[in-house]
């Protein structure tokens, strides 16, 4: 039976980026209905012309930037051209940062509030990053 | 029998060889079968596990040196 899998992502560290980018990815591709709520610190990465690269928290995240794992971006790109994830941002982040719809990557959308999310979200797993 | 194509994953981290896999898969035609090469660990059992769970046939595991070979053919 596929779930429903709810992610808020709004930390801006590389690990915490890196593994709601590892979950989406892979119960999107499974068959599991995901929907990814980006805001607070997690937002800016999506906005064209930001820096890709999130700053480590600890150890692993240091560890991870010499390496070929997969960057977080790619992977949510891949959970929704590969398993319809749908990537929304958080409305409220956007105002805060008085950027529109244009000025997200192609991919990220529609701007969502945390109302309708919620109640979308209403029944499903609900995990946060 | 057709040949297997073969995809390179080496170097790549969890779930990087697997979304090669299925990125692969999605372009394939049904009766296909495809051989993943990876060095990922991980990947031994979680590609059986989506094969399992989506609904495709696992061919063969093999180590050869520290590149594991993991053949699978799409059903549907």
């Amino acid at each position: 039976m596929p779930q429903r899998i709810n992610i808020v992502c709004m930390s801006g560290t590389r690990e915490k980026l890196q593994m709601a980018a590892m979950v989406a990815s892979v119960a999107a591709v499974t068959g599991d209905d995901v929907t990814v709520f980006f805001s607070m610190n997690a937002l800016p990465y999506f906005v064209k012309g930001h820096a890709a690269e999130a700053p480590a928290e600890g150890e692993l995240g240091a560890l991870i930037a010499g390496t070929s794992v997969p960057p977080f971006k790619q992977l949510f790109r891949q959970a929704a051209e590969l398993g319809d994830a749908k990537l929304l941002p958080c409305s409220m982040a956007m105002d805060v940062m008085k950027i529109t719809a244009e000025d997200l990557e192609p991919g990220i959308g529609p701007p969502t509030g945390l109302t309708s999310f919620l109640s979308d979200a209403e029944g499903g797993q609900l995990l946060t990053f | 029998m057709n040949q297997a194509k073969v995809i390179d994953a080496c170097n790549s981290f969890c779930p990087g060889p697997l979304m090669e896999l299925i990125s692969h898969m999605k372009r394939a035609q049904v009766g296909d079968t495809l051989e993943l090469l990876s060095t990922d660990q991980g990947s031994v059992t979680d590609v059986p596990a989506w094969i399992r769970k989506v609904g495709h046939e696992m061919v063969s595991t093999e180590q050869v040196g520290k590149v594991w070979h993991i053949k699978v053919r799409k059903v549907k």
